[in-house]
């Protein structure tokens, strides 16, 4: 199945965010060989030369690496994706925060809303 | 640096309309092209004068760095706009027909598309729907190993599912050393397959950049693009 992209931003950076995802949520564990640039953009269903520097950008910073015959591999380092994985959720409540304002709740009222849903999910289940 | 196809201040006039007007264009081996346009821009005429259909009015075009001729028509492999197979030949005729004609031609590859797309080799071309006519053409332009595929609205009158088939044949088959030039109105649809897009205006090229560019100049995608620089 081909992958969806919005039309607002370069297909690039959103292959890289989804290729960031799929490290972080254990798809390509550390350590891990990834599929081939060509496999890649087949799956995706996008251009073999975007997908190519998708990769570059994320071999820049440091997720993950080239060995020249053998592959591209996700980074051994845990503490790098584990970092990835918390700026990532960061950005993610950041949102949420903003979004919840705009409909007039402070951060902190957000916050008790989510453990109030929270509580009467968990009576419901 | 190698270039596939170049234009070098091409023009060409039917009469008195320019159907091409001082065209300057460089193809690079490797990519996927969008060639996008309105009804009557000039995009067939390019394409035919780069396999030697048309000669040009004035200017120059090469293929491979040589000029238009025997040795160029065996690198391209073109899908033109019109249905030209004989109707009363079945497909698997029409395979061996290609085979003999182009060297490059992969006989079992073209078989291994045809039963994907469900396509019964002893059917004839007569029998065949609009949109089944086309996936043998393509499959047929696609089974060759060329430097320069044309494709002139290859997608056109295929359903979304098969189309979706022929976007990863397209993607899986043509070999890195080859270039693809796409000619389409369905730009929603291929946008993420091509790495650049030319935009044809009455004749004269008014774009040449990547997918990624212009989303990033103008955050929106090329479809959106389009319809505004050719708003009717």
């Amino acid at each position: 199945m081909a992958w969806q992209f919005n039309s607002e931003r370069p297909i690039y950076t959103q292959l890289l965010e989804k290729i960031l995802f799929l490290i972080i949520s254990g798809r390509y564990p550390a350590g891990s060989k990834l599929p081939s640039v060509r496999d890649l953009a087949s799956e995706a269903s996008v251009n073999p030369n975007t997908m190519q520097r998708a990769m570059a950008e994320l071999e820049r910073s440091g997720l993950i690496y080239s060995q020249r015959t053998a592959g591209r591999f996700v980074t051994d380092d845990g503490v790098l994706i584990q970092k990835m994985k918390e700026s990532i959720a960061r950005e993610k409540i950041l949102v949420f925060f903003q979004e919840m304002e705009q409909l007039g709740y402070s951060p902190s009222q957000s916050v008790s809303l989510v453990h109030k849903i929270q509580d009467s999910k968990e009576v419901s289940l | 640096m190698n270039i596939t196809l170049e234009y070098s201040h091409v023009t060409k006039t039917f009469g008195s309309k320019y159907a091409l007007h001082d065209v300057n264009l460089t193809i690079e081996p490797g990519h996927i092209i969008g060639l996008l346009g309105p009804n009557g821009s000039g995009k067939t005429t390019l394409l035919k004068l780069a396999c030697g259909l048309l000669v040009p009015t004035s200017g120059t075009v090469s293929v491979c760095q040589g000029p238009i001729g025997p040795h160029s028509k065996a690198r391209i492999s073109y899908l033109p706009d019109k249905d030209y197979l004989s109707d009363w030949m079945n497909v698997s005729r029409v395979i061996d027909l290609f085979h003999d004609f182009y060297e490059d031609f992969d006989r079992n590859k073209a078989y291994e598309m045809l039963n994907r797309l469900d396509i019964y080799p002893k059917q004839k071309l007569r029998t065949l729907s609009k949109g089944t006519k086309e996936k043998v053409q393509l499959i047929l332009v696609m089974s060759r190993n060329a430097d320069l595929y044309l494709l002139d609205e290859p997608i056109g009158g295929v359903d979304p599912a098969a189309r979706d088939y022929i976007l990863q044949t397209i993607l899986t088959n043509y070999n890195e050393q080859g270039s693809i030039l796409i000619s389409t109105h369905l730009i929603a649809d291929v946008e993420q397959v091509l790495d650049q897009v030319i935009f044809l205006k009455n004749g004269v090229v008014t774009l040449q950049s990547s997918v990624d560019e212009i989303r990033e100049q103008h955050q929106k995608s090329v479809d959106e693009l389009f319809r505004e620089v050719f708003q009717c």
